[in-house]
């Protein structure tokens, strides 16, 4: 069973992707989708054996690498961590498979565009499967692979292109130390096996190593340097430049990977060296620290973007620092938690926002839609879910999760903790204004498209809207059903040993003040933004007027993009263009290659003049020659004693 | 003498005996005479090759002056082949220019009797007739087209130059007689044996070497080549190209081996200076050359260069090498000139390499055969010609020659590029108008050879072994 999860997505994106001109796009559609039901249906059962009969798994395919001391095998390893990951992406890829099944209609690559999601899909797999960190890394860029193909999928728009390239290698930057965080760890463990490594870790606790020519404490450096590998991936504050262009790739992509799987998968890693991390309290307090501020910074920005999906972009980058506020303060329950109900609502609104820009022929832009809630009722229901949820409204998922978070920043200790307090609970706010800003602009007033788009906007088919109707159920239930299991009373006997748990975890006693805030501050944005853009349309406008630097510095999301231009693009241009034209164009072509081979025609046109024709010239040559030798022997002596 | 001696003779008492015999065919026969002769020619040269195949172990006549042994045997056998195979290709040109004379196969077969006497050299003397035979003969075919100036030319060019290396080859001779007072290649070696050399052998040695190097065509001895190449008829350049170079190499080896193993670092030295000298030139001149067939005399001289390593290294590796090396070359000189006299358009012969161009579009497969042997020249795995080169090299490194191996394998990376610039021609360049069909011998020689090529990496053991054993021989 545990094999047919894994490579049942593999199998459909060789079907689709090798055999797919062959058999055509309606099959590709099929197989893959089915597969991917059938995978998820399969991982609803191993959750229900892993967690609910407590049976872990631990399968190992084939030894992959053996070199000296270090091994490295293909694992299955499946416990509570992996299950929840299993259930998360494979529901998620199915809904969406079967979402761009309609989405994807009118696209003339059907058949590429199944075969990278389901590759995707294989690649996240085999990351939340591994047993140690090689297979990890293989599913890490697996994932950043198929994220670039997809992203890069419209290869004919420029612009996607560069975002490919962008996401691209922004993540390089964060696989770099995710790489010397992996070699970190064989040197000091002699191991990349998780179990021993976790085993080993409060033994080297105060251990250091060498960095840089410093001695550092060598769990400091690990965690660290992990943690960068996850920055990148999860879009975190400094490496988060990617991921609201990665908004160029289609918009199930967007759910699937930019949203639900892929930029968790730091959260992922973090949870599953939860053993190693909790040995190392500048770490986590480093995740906190970075957690929160994104999870501001972010907010912040989604607060004046005017791209639908950039604002869903910018709000799961958010939501991702609530994640790693959570780890960083050792509540890597609630950070996985997160993970979990964030999947569903976030794909919700993604797709819900596919949804509308397919309504309205591809206009992204939130200033001119409006109204629509008279013409696509159930996608206004869908999307005002997916708005709840994220928002924290009381008793939805996402109220259940950020909450436990914001409550348990308040209940950690420490400065950083409060710093993380602060910055959740005001980016609570944020996010209910932003949230609901977009579904004002999008939905509510008068429409500010042209007019004949507006009057064929319609709702999604059959096929699209069922993936909408189980993520919204997913939104709202799924929080209080899984509350208990994740954070409440059950967390021992549902987590067993897959990540750390605090010794004493489940409920505690806060002031109401702190019990009420998020949903105080929630409340106040939904107020903020229902008089900013149903009330009061105006204000905004005025607003952005008065502070023009403001918002300016806003909309360009605190000028990062331009900061990276000048301080890494630029001077990498420069030098890539010397290297280019001078390094390789004068020195290495023109010693190698070009030298050599203008020498050789040189060479050439002198050996060929000699062939004169004139048999007296060929008959000197010859002589020439047993002149050479015989002089040769007289002088070196042949017949002399040697 | 002895009727045993005539026995052990008897493939070099067939051919001549054949030769005679078709001349009277020829002059009795009236019509079309010469058809009839080339193909009794070949009949002769089989049953020849049938009776050099039946000979066992090593066998000497005259007093030890001709000796009939493994090594002999081998080459001779690919002699015969190139000699045969070349006058069966050969068969369709004529026919087409119908310039044909019945002397033509005559002077074949008399030319590979001087070579078969060659291979089995075991004397100075019947060293010098069996070069002699072999070279008057080849004169002639080398004018054979007397109303073509160019043809004449060639074969002026190479009796003047040929007079010329004789008289330096039979002044080495002398020399080597004078200073051992033998002329026998066992007397020699045992002459020369224990004591220290004198200048006078060496000088001897060195003129001797540069006959031999004149008949391989090795750098600098080597400037007739490209002349008659071009100059003479395609078929007598192809029988140029294949036999000849066989025997000669083989007389020098057996040369060296037989009768100068003493004085081994004086003759290494002369090898390895050739071999160098030949690959160099082989692979530069080739570069400039827009006639084909004067690109495959650069090609061949390269090739000998490469031969003469395995040569240099002075082993039974070094020869096993060499071996292995002359029979890939052999197929894959026929092959080639079996194309380069399919080129023709609207029955014009065509020789200049740029009218290939895009043939790969118009001659898919004859192109694709070319392609193969041309890939196998320039020695890319995994086809014949790069084991060819991979044993000899080997060899030359076994044999502590490392500065010689290095510059071989460089050398043949700029010979490379001459070969790939054909491929390029005929794959990536606009395609021209096509070529008139190949006919069907042509094409069967072409075929098989580039098969033989081509696969020749599946099975390689054969004839590795069999050079392994005509090796050992001269050991």
């Amino acid at each position: 069973m545990y094999e047919a999860i894994l490579f049942l997505p593999l199998a459909g994106a060789i079907f689709a992707g090798f055999f797919g001109r062959l058999v055509g796009y309606r099959a590709c559609e099929v197989v893959t989708t089915t597969f991917m039901m059938v995978a998820c249906a399969l991982s609803w059962i191993a959750f229900y054996y892993v967690t609910v009969q407590g049976q872990d798994v631990r399968i190992e395919l084939f030894t992959w690498i053996q070199s000296g001391e270090l091994t490295s095998s293909w694992d299955i390893r499946v416990d509570t961590l992996t299950a929840v990951m299993l259930v998360v992406v494979n529901t998620v890829s199915a809904l969406v498979h079967l979402y761009s099944v309609g989405y994807m209609d009118h696209d003339p690559h059907k058949q590429r565009f199944f075969a990278y999601l389901s590759l995707f899909t294989f690649a996240m797999l085999t990351l939340v499967t591994s047993d140690n960190l090689l297979q990890l890394f293989f599913g890490w860029e697996g994932v950043g692979l198929a994220s670039y193909l997809l992203i890069g999928f419209w290869y004919e728009k420029p612009s996607a292109c560069a975002a490919a390239i962008k996401a691209f290698v922004v993540n390089r930057v964060g696989d770099f130390g995710f790489a010397l965080g992996i070699f970190a760890t064989f040197t000091l463990f002699g191991t990349i096996q998780y179990d021993p490594i976790f085993a080993a870790a409060p033994d080297k606790v105060g251990s250091t190593m060498e960095f840089l020519g410093m001695q550092v404490d060598a769990l400091t450096l690990i965690c660290l340097l992990l943690f960068m590998g996850a920055m990148g991936k999860s879009a975190q504050f400094l490496l988060h430049t990617w991921l609201p262009d990665a908004m160029e790739g289609p918009t199930p992509v967007s759910a699937l990977i930019h949203a639900a799987t892929m930029v968790t998968a730091g959260v992922f890693m973090v949870a599953r060296f939860s053993p190693v991390f909790e040995h190392s309290p500048f770490a986590l307090e480093v995740v906190t620290f970075i957690g929160a501020t994104t999870a501001f910074f972010a907010a912040t920005v989604a607060l004046v973007q005017t791209d639908i999906k950039r604002v869903i972009a910018y709000s799961t980058c958010s939501q991702l620092g609530y994640m790693f506020t959570a780890l960083g303060i050792g509540a890597f329950n609630a950070g996985v938690f997160h993970l979990f109900t964030h999947a569903f609502f976030k794909a919700l609104l993604f797709l819900g926002a596919g949804a509308v820009i397919h309504a309205v022929h591809d206009e992204q832009d939130m200033r001119r839609m409006g109204g629509l809630r008279a013409k696509m009722p159930f996608t206004w229901a869908m999307m005002l879910v997916g708005t709840l949820a994220l928002t924290g409204f009381p008793f939805t998922s996402g109220y259940v999760s950020k909450d436990a978070i914001i409550e348990g920043a308040w209940l950690a200790h420490g400065s950083m903790a409060m710093y993380g307090y602060v910055m959740t609970l005001l980016a609570a706010a944020l996010t209910s204004f932003y949230s609901w800003r977009l579904m004002f602009l999008t939905f509510e007033g008068r429409n500010r498209g042209p007019k004949d788009v507006y009057e064929h906007a319609h709702d999604a088919p059959m096929v699209m809207a069922i993936p909408l109707a189980v993520l919204a159920i997913g939104s709202l239930l799924a929080g209080a059903y899984f509350m208990h299991d994740f954070i409440g009373i059950d967390v021992h006997s549902f987590w067993r040993n897959a990540i750390f748990l605090p010794e004493h975890t489940g409920h505690h006693e806060v002031s109401w003040l702190v019990f009420l805030s998020p949903s105080i501050v929630m409340f106040a944005g939904l107020a903020v933004a229902w008089y900013f853009y149903m009330v009061k349309p105006l204000i905004p406008f005025g607003l952005s007027k008065r502070f023009r630097g403001a918002y300016q510095f806003l909309l360009n999301a605190w000028y990062f993009d331009a900061l990276y231009d000048r301080i890494f693009v630029r001077p990498a241009k420069w030098l890539a263009y010397k290297l280019w034209k001078v390094g390789d164009g004068k020195i290495i072509d023109g010693i190698g290659p070009d030298g050599v081979s203008a020498r050789v025609i040189d060479i050439t046109n002198r050996v060929v003049k000699i062939q004169t024709g004139y048999i007296y010239h060929y008959a000197f040559v010859m002589l020439i020659g047993v002149a050479i030798l015989i002089t040769y022997f007289m002088f070196t002596g042949g017949g002399l004693p040697r | 003498m002895s009727s045993a001696d005539f026995l052990t003779i008897l493939p070099e008492l067939i051919l001549p005996v054949g030769a005679l015999a078709l001349l009277m065919v020829g002059v009795l026969v009236r019509r079309d005479s010469g058809m009839l002769v080339l193909g009794l020619s070949i009949v002769v040269l089989v049953i020849a090759g049938f009776y050099v195949a039946m000979g066992q172990g090593t066998e000497t006549a005259f007093n030890g002056a001709f000796i009939a042994d493994p090594f002999a045997r081998m080459m001779k056998i690919m002699t015969l082949i190139g000699s045969g195979v070349t006058l069966y290709m050969s068969a369709e040109y004529w026919h087409r220019s119908g310039t044909l004379k019945f002397e033509f196969p005559v002077l074949v077969l008399l030319a590979t009797t001087g070579m078969m006497l060659m291979i089995s050299a075991n004397d100075l003397i019947i060293l010098y007739v069996g070069l002699e035979l072999q070279s008057l003969a080849l004169y002639v075919v080398a004018a054979f087209q007397r109303d073509s100036v160019k043809s004449s030319e060639a074969g002026l060019k190479y009796f003047v130059l040929g007079a010329l290396s004789s008289g330096m080859l039979l002044y080495g001779a002398s020399l080597i007689y004078g200073f051992t007072g033998s002329t026998g290649f066992s007397e020699i070696a045992t002459a020369l044996s224990g004591t220290q050399a004198s200048l006078g052998v060496i000088f001897g040695l060195v003129f001797l070497l540069t006959g031999f190097a004149f008949k391989i065509s090795a750098v600098p001895f080597h400037m007739w080549t490209p002349d008659v190449y071009e100059g003479a008829p395609t078929p007598v350049t192809a029988f140029f190209a294949a036999a000849p170079k066989l025997a000669a190499m083989a007389l020098f080896t057996r040369t060296i081996f037989s009768a100068f193993p003493g004085i081994a670092p004086e003759w290494q030295q002369i090898i390895v200076f050739l071999a160098i000298a030949s690959m160099a030139l082989g692979s530069f001149a080739a570069i400039g050359q827009t006639n084909i067939k004067r690109l495959m005399a650069y090609s061949s001289i390269g090739h000998m260069g490469y031969a003469l390593v395995g040569l240099a290294a002075g082993t039974e590796e070094g020869v096993t090498g060499l071996i292995v090396y002359l029979a890939v070359y052999l197929v894959m000189t026929l092959g080639s000139f079996a194309f380069i006299m399919a080129m023709r358009r609207d029955g014009q012969k065509i020789e200049r390499i740029d009218q290939l161009s895009g043939l790969s579009q118009t001659n898919p497969l004859m192109a694709f055969m070319f392609g193969v042997l041309l890939f196998s020249l320039a020695g890319i795995p995994p086809l014949a010609g790069f084991f060819a080169k991979f044993y000899v090299f080997l060899a030359a490194i076994n044999a502590g020659l490392y500065a010689l191996s290095v510059i071989g394998v460089l050398l043949s990376v700029v010979g490379a590029f001459y070969y790939l610039r054909i491929v390029k021609i005929m794959y990536f360049d606009d395609p021209a108008e096509s070529f008139d069909p190949m006919p069907r011998s042509l094409a069967a020689v072409l075929t098989v050879s580039g098969l033989m090529i081509l696969l020749f990496f599946l099975y390689p053991a054969p004839l590795v072994a069999i050079a392994g054993a005509s090796a050992q021989s001269l050991f």
